[in-house]
This record gives C-alpha cells, structure tokens and sequence, in this order.
C-alpha cells in the first residue's frame, strides 16, 4: 500500500502560490497586450496526426473522442473566424509521456499574432519570460548554426547514412535505419541541448523536414527550412512556434504524408481533422504562434528538478 | 529469459547489455514536443563495477539477467576461492577473488555478506554496513585524550587500514562502516 503515501501533493504549498501567481501573471501580460483568452474544448471527435505524438482517447455517447494535444487546431479555427489574436492558457494530455519533465495531463500556454512572422514573435516570446526572469540573457541562433557549431555538420544538407551513422553513434544500432527527422531530434536533444548557454536560447529556420505546420522556405543561403522556432530554457525545450502554414492544400497533403509514416511504424490510425481542413479553406489570417509549457516554466524558475514538484498532482498521484 | 521493455526499467532492475550484467540506476524519458520518444539509461555494469550512459528508443528491449542477491555466511578462504553458505540450505558457493573484490578487506568468517549470483555464480560481494573488528596494529594510545580530534591508522584483524582516534590501542575491537570505510565507534577493550 505504499501507493497510499501519495495521496499529498507534488507541490509544496508556497511552490503552488507562485504557481497561482505565475498563471495570474501570465493573464495579466496578454491583457495588458488586449489579446483575447480563449478557453477551447479538451475533448473532440478529431485530434493530431503527427507521428510522434499520442492522444489519450475517451469516449462521449460511445463515439470515440479525443483528449487534446494542444489548442492548436480549435484556436485555428477561431482565427479563420476572424477572431484576431488569441490565447489559451489551459490543459493539454499526450499519451504516455511521463518523466521528470513530462506529465500526460501538462498546462499549455499557446498565442496566435495575425500579421507577425516568427521574429516578431520570438521577441514576445523573450519579454514574456523577462517578466518572471528580468534581465536574463537571451539568444538566438539557427538550427543550422548550432548544429554545425556542434556537430561540424549541415543539419540540411547531410546526407541521410551521415546522419543516421552519427545517430547510431550516439545512441544505439535501432537509429540505423531511422528518419531524417528523427535522427536529428536525437542528435540535436542528446549532443546540443545538453550544452546550450544558460538563459533563453531561441533556435529557428528547422529543417525543413520538421515543419510540423510551419510554413516551408528558403534561408539565406538558399537551403530549403522550416519557420518554426524553440525556444529553450536553461537547456530544457520550452516553446515551440511556427510561421503559421496557411495553406490549406499543403495541410491536407501534410496530413497525408503524416498518416502514411503512422501506417508505416504500425501506429493507429488518426483521421485528419476535416474541420480545420474546412476552416483553412475558407482563409486562415496570415499569423504567427507559439506553444509554451508552463510546468516547464515554473519549474526553471523555482529550480525545481521534477515536474511533480511545481504541479499538484502529477500522474504517478492520480 | 524475459525481456524488459524501456517503460519497465526502473532503478534496481538487472539486465543483460553487450553480454554483461548490469543494474539499471535511472531511466529518464526524452521527448521533443514534435519529436520521437527515447529513454536515457544509466546503468551500472555488475562486472566491472563501471557506470555508463546509454540512449535507446522507446520500446527497445534489454534481455532480464538472473542476478540475484541472497544473504550468505562467509565461511573460509582456501586460498584460491572464498567460500559463501546459503544459511537456509546450506549450499555452498565459491566467489574467486574477482567476485570478492574490495569487500576482501571486511570479510571475517561467520559474517553474513550479500552475494550477488548471476546464472548461480557469485558475480560480487557486499560485506555487512557494519562490522566490529579487532585492531591488530597501531602506535600506542594516549591516555585520556578522548575528547579531542585527531587521528592515527590503524590495521584491522581483516586487512583494512582505518583512521581511529588517537586515544585507541592494539587488540580493542571497534565498528567500522564498510561503505565509507569511517570508523564509527569503540565496541569494548579487550
């Protein structure tokens, strides 16, 4: 009965004041900034194709639902309605992602900024975390400065036995056959994010096979990226935004290619969400977003080493 | 053997890596938000007694190892091996000085010692906590200095050199903790 002893909270109840605080403050930025909070649903009949992420099922009526991953796709459809910009700041569940950094059920603080490309948010980004950290220092770098800076290799144009050579190097003979993608998100969290400086390091232009639903481009030497960006503090993953895709064809074919890699690594299968597909058909604004992990944030800035330390009740409590 | 998958390992779990026995001491999951989910894995190799780090992917499997520790009574040492006994079935095992290792200094016969077997061979040997041990040999005592720091080596009736205080003397038995190899206490003059 040792289960028994976990009745009490992760937290300790001065770490959830400042947790109260921090959610007040947050609020208090985007009010302060006229953006409008929006508190979407958690559960819905469609949810993420990515290949990566898991959604947690339930059930409503007995028709199959899902808890979501992020706000993404309803605060979408929100812009498409013209509601300019937009914050949530609320619940997000994935599917068997528990450790010291990561809870199944997490708080998710996500913004949408109609007419601004990724610099522009980075910069709010950087005076967000100012308010809870003043002073602290900020950088940013490309993905492929840092990788090279790193790794002596050019993330976008190495070819992929280089890359999955390096990857089976520093991890185990299972990266010998593995993505591109997957092979740099093992590289870069294994050999660079380890050794990123203190404070606020924001890392953009990512490969372009890791767009998510960012838009697709060409950097200044002319190799194809992604506008998407991270953000990362204290050398843990913190935000993630994109340049925002907004064409709805490129989404419809991004889905697509995200069910044939689920079907490929015998995943389950995930319908794509023809409401949002609806949605960016009839126009979604130009825009600009970020997601950012607030248990992440609190922990960083009470120096707590476990997430269930800054949250209530973490996974392992329920 | 069963296998373990990345979600089972946990702290004390054994298993087999390239061959070797190892102690899992932590699993950490990593997981980019957008990216494929690994375990960072620190393990401790039974053998060499060497910590390393591995990566694998979610879902990797690692080969259990039949490593078990049991409670066994030191016997004897006939010269090439030393010589454990199960104290429920009497069963007697011989560790080579390899197994034996550093708890070779804190050995004394009839202590009871884990023995960690692997396939039923004794891999290594962890001596008690704490042991009581006569002093064989050490610069005479000063009388009356109990009270005041400093210390002197001294040699254990087992081998080891520990650091006493000054006020102790040849043939008196003290408690020594195994771990640190600290001297803890007098236990009586002999």
């Amino acid at each position: 009965m040792e289960h028994l002893n976990q009745w009490q909270p992760g937290a300790t109840m001065a770490t959830l004041r400042q947790r109260s605080r921090a959610l007040a403050k947050l609020r208090d930025f985007f009010q302060q900034r006229q953006i409008m909070e929006v508190d979407v649903p958690l559960l819905s009949r469609a949810t993420v194709t990515d290949l990566n992420i898991d959604s947690i099922e339930a059930r409503n009526a007995n028709i199959v639902a899902y808890l979501q991953t992020s706000p993404e796709y309803f605060m979408k459809r929100l812009l498409a309605s013209d509601s300019g910009d937009i914050y949530s700041l609320g619940k997000a569940f994935r599917d068997a992602e528990s450790g010291r950094r990561h809870n199944p059920e997490f708080t998710l603080l996500e913004w949408y900024r109609c007419g601004w490309d990724e610099h522009q948010l980075m910069d709010e980004v950087a005076e967000l975390i100012a308010t809870f950290a003043p002073g602290i220092a900020v950088q940013r770098c490309s993905y492929a400065d840092v990788f090279i800076q790193h790794l002596q290799v050019d993330p976008h144009l190495v070819d992929l036995t280089e890359l999955q050579n390096l990857a089976v190097e520093a991890g185990s003979e299972a990266w010998a056959d593995e993505t591109r993608a997957n092979c740099l998100d093992l590289l870069f969290s294994v050999l660079i994010e380890p050794k990123l400086d203190d404070g606020l390091v924001l890392v953009y232009d990512y490969p372009a096979c890791q767009a998510a639903l960012a838009k697709c481009a060409e950097d200044s030497q002319g190799r194809r990226i992604s506008r998407r960006f991270e953000g990362f503090l204290n050398r843990v993953e913190l935000a993630n935004g994109y340049c925002e895709l907004t064409d709805a064809v490129e989404q419809a074919r991004r889905f697509a290619e995200d069910q044939r890699l689920r079907k490929l690594s015998e995943k389950t299968a995930v319908n794509a969400d023809q409401l949002l597909l609806a949605a960016m058909q009839s126009g979604l604004p130009e825009c600009a977003g970020v997601a950012m992990g607030v248990d992440r944030l609190l922990m960083q800035l009470q120096g707590a080493d476990a997430i269930d330390q800054v949250m209530p009740f973490s996974w392992e409590r329920c | 053997m069963s296998n373990y998958s990345t979600n089972e390992f946990r702290s004390g779990l054994k298993v087999i890596l390239d061959g070797d026995p190892c102690s899992i001491l932590d699993n950490e999951l990593v997981k980019p938000g957008k990216g494929q989910a690994f375990n960072r894995v620190k393990l401790r190799n039974l053998k060499t007694g060497r910590v390393l780090e591995k990566t694998f992917k979610s879902g990797e499997q690692l080969e259990a190892a039949d490593v078990m520790d049991t409670d066994m009574q030191y016997l004897y040492n006939d010269g090439d091996f030393w010589c454990f006994m199960e104290p429920d079935t009497f069963e007697q095992h011989q560790a080579t000085e390899n197994a034996v290792g550093d708890a070779l200094i804190w050995l004394s016969e009839q202590d009871t010692c884990v023995v960690t077997l692997f396939n039923g061979v004794p891999l290594s040997v962890t001596p008690p906590n704490h042991v009581e041990l006569e002093i064989v040999e050490t610069d005479p005592g000063l009388r009356g200095d109990t009270a005041q720091g400093g210390s002197k080596p001294a040699k254990l009736v087992t081998g080891a050199v520990v650091k006493v205080p000054l006020f102790l003397d040849q043939g008196e038995i003290i408690r020594v903790d195994t771990r640190t190899g600290e001297y803890q206490g007098r236990v009586s003059a002999k």
